[in-house]
């Protein structure tokens, strides 16, 4: 009786509140709750006149499939080791950028630098994919021009068809594309910090070093704490976007990850049950390595996600 | 802080140093597809263009603006971009207002189903299956309405609501015979602009960028915007490449693609790099307010 008073009162109060609500559950249920469901048909022998309920179940028929085959074993490889690979190349360019910006005196130096490495942000995945397979070119492309006059080496390297470059490539135009973009929330960290303990510092004879190791990077540890905890829960999650626009027949070796594989098994050839268990498999030990790391960083560092 | 003893400045010379060089870095291969989509194609080919524009033409532009087809993506690109911002802030705000009041019951079990939804989704192919069920297969509507609420910006603007704007002020309002929907468009939307600019440029990025969606859902050539366009172009210059290779040798067809692909990128960003610097003061603002756990 109580209980339902206060829900009356509430909504006497807010029930413009609730109304504007309404759209947004019904927005979550159709597009992200019903598609959950249709997570069954990774059990499931889905045909689409039977529907997802309709369809007949299978057990573990399509995982047994995907981790008895040759190729499947190379797709988790190439997942995990591209993931793994730009975790540890790109997270710290960030995080020493920041601590850069964060010396510059110059107000305009400072905001120069912060809108030339926001800018290739902006830059979609297609054009800069786009723009490496252009300057990448063996024939036509400035990097292997540069190369050559320098004398690095005689003949063009095939930077974008080769299954030795890519990962490099991807690697390194994903720190150009995001490096400078994600600084900002280690900059904002930093902003935080208040200037009276570089006072107090300075006056106990601290040097610049000292007041690094001492002050600044255990201030902004908190923030990496959480940003290291969010990207290795994506490590096994690569992007689709930029991995599909480079691919190759001739990087295909080291280029097919799990979403690209989900994507060519689903969509081109168009089975959906089977495409759908590698997904739920990828998920599944995705959101097992977000925790697994949270808890981890929960017991040493004290902080986490939740 | 004033620059004191020798050492402080040449510690100073260095960091200012170090940050001109990773400008320049960064800034090279923009500078240089800018210059390249300027000059005459033989010189790309040649290599003589470094760093300037060699020969400076207007051709490729002539060009693709000359390309029916990517006028066309471009409207497209154009209207998908803004009606889908459209729905995405006002359903954000939707979301995040009512959200970021501490006295609303049951804000707990809707903010839980909106965060789950971060680390667990359906996927790839149940999605596609459900906007397929719906029947939006070939409209704009599935390159819109899948994505009609980020989960991480609705959690930005709600942090924003909850830690910048004081509650005193909804009080005020509401004894004032505010409604709580007056409260929230008369007097917390006016105080909360540059988060707002923020996620509009978030979701407008998104939206310019994305060729997934569009890849899956249209079939239809004429609803095609422009980042599938270009998917489609990157793949013919690669086919090129491949064909030179293989020692076929179209000499023309390669001299216009040389600096039309240079000219095609310039047009499709160049709308981008003019706008976010304008919202580029509130990111670190925005990001701070929105960022502290509320």
């Amino acid at each position: 009786m109580n209980r339902r008073n206060t829900w009356k009162k509430a909504m006497g109060k807010y029930w413009q509140m609730y109304m504007l609500l309404i759209p947004v559950i019904v927005y979550y249920i159709v597009f992200k709750y019903v598609p959950m469901m249709g997570v069954q048909i990774a059990f499931k022998n889905f045909k689409f006149r039977s529907g997802i309920w309709g369809s007949d179940w299978v057990g573990l028929k399509h995982f047994e499939r995907f981790f008895s085959s040759y190729s499947s074993l190379n797709i988790i490889w190439n997942t995990l080791y591209l993931g793994f690979m730009s975790l540890l190349f790109s997270f710290p360019i960030p995080i020493i950028l920041a601590l850069l910006v964060n010396e510059i005196h110059s107000p305009r130096l400072k905001k120069g630098l912060q809108t030339i490495t926001y800018a290739p942000h902006f830059v979609s995945t297609i054009v800069v994919v786009g723009m490496l397979m252009a300057m990448c070119s063996p024939s036509t492309g400035i990097i292997n021009k540069i190369l050559i006059k320098l004398g690095l080496i005689s003949e063009p390297l095939y930077l974008m068809a080769s299954a030795k470059y890519f990962r490099p490539m991807y690697i390194i135009s994903g720190i150009w594309k995001d490096g400078g973009w994600n600084a900002i929330i280690f900059i904002s960290a930093l902003s935080a910090i208040s200037v009276e303990m570089y006072e107090a510092a300075e006056v106990d004879g601290a040097n610049r070093w000292q007041q690094l190791i001492k002050i600044t990077l255990p201030s902004i540890v908190p923030t990496i704490v959480i940003m290291l905890i969010l990207e290795a829960g994506k490590v096994l999650s690569i992007g689709f976007e930029k991995v599909y626009a480079m691919q190759t027949d001739l990087n295909l070796t080291v280029s097919e990850v799990i979403s690209t594989y989900t994507y060519k098994i689903g969509l081109e050839d168009l089975e959906y049950d089977y495409a759908t268990a590698i997904g739920l498999f990828n998920s599944v030990v995705s959101l097992f390595l977000l925790l697994m790391v949270n808890s981890i960083s929960k017991r040493v560092t004290e902080t986490s996600l939740f | 802080m004033k620059l004191k003893t020798r050492g402080d400045r040449t510690y100073q010379v260095v960091i200012n140093s170090l940050a001109v060089l990773i400008g320049l870095i960064t800034l090279y291969p923009l500078i240089y597809t800018l210059s390249a989509s300027l000059s005459q194609p033989i010189h790309i080919l040649s290599g003589n263009v470094v760093l300037w524009p060699v020969e400076m033409t207007l051709n490729s532009y002539r060009r693709v603006f000359a390309s029916a087809d990517i006028l066309n993506g471009y409207r497209n690109t154009i209207i998908y971009s803004f009606s889908g911002t459209l729905l995405n802030v006002i359903l954000t705000i939707m979301a995040a207002y009512p959200l970021s009041l501490p006295d609303l019951k049951g804000k707990n079990f809707v903010t839980f189903l909106i965060t789950f939804t971060m680390f667990f989704s359906g996927g790839m192919i149940p999605s596609f299956i459900n906007v397929k069920n719906l029947g939006l297969m070939n409209s704009p509507l599935a390159i819109i309405l899948p994505g009609a609420i980020n989960a991480t910006n609705m959690l930005l603007l709600r942090n924003y609501f909850i830690n910048s704007v004081p509650g005193d002020l909804r009080e005020a309002a509401s004894i004032d015979g505010c409604s709580p929907f007056a409260t929230m468009t008369q007097i917390i939307l006016p105080l909360s602009k540059s988060i707002l600019a923020v996620i509009t440029l978030y979701y407008f990025v998104g939206h310019w960028n994305s060729y997934f969606e569009a890849m899956m859902y249209i079939r239809n050539k004429d609803l095609y915007p422009l980042q599938v366009l270009l998917r489609q172009i990157l793949l013919l210059s690669q086919m090129g490449d491949m064909s030179e290779q293989m020692g076929v040798d179209d000499m023309n067809t390669m001299l216009i693609y040389a600096s039309l692909k240079y000219a095609i990128i310039v047009v499709s960003a160049v709308p981008l790099l003019i706008i976010y610097p304008m919202v580029q003061r509130f990111f670190e603002k925005g990001i701070m307010m929105g960022s502290i756990k509320g």
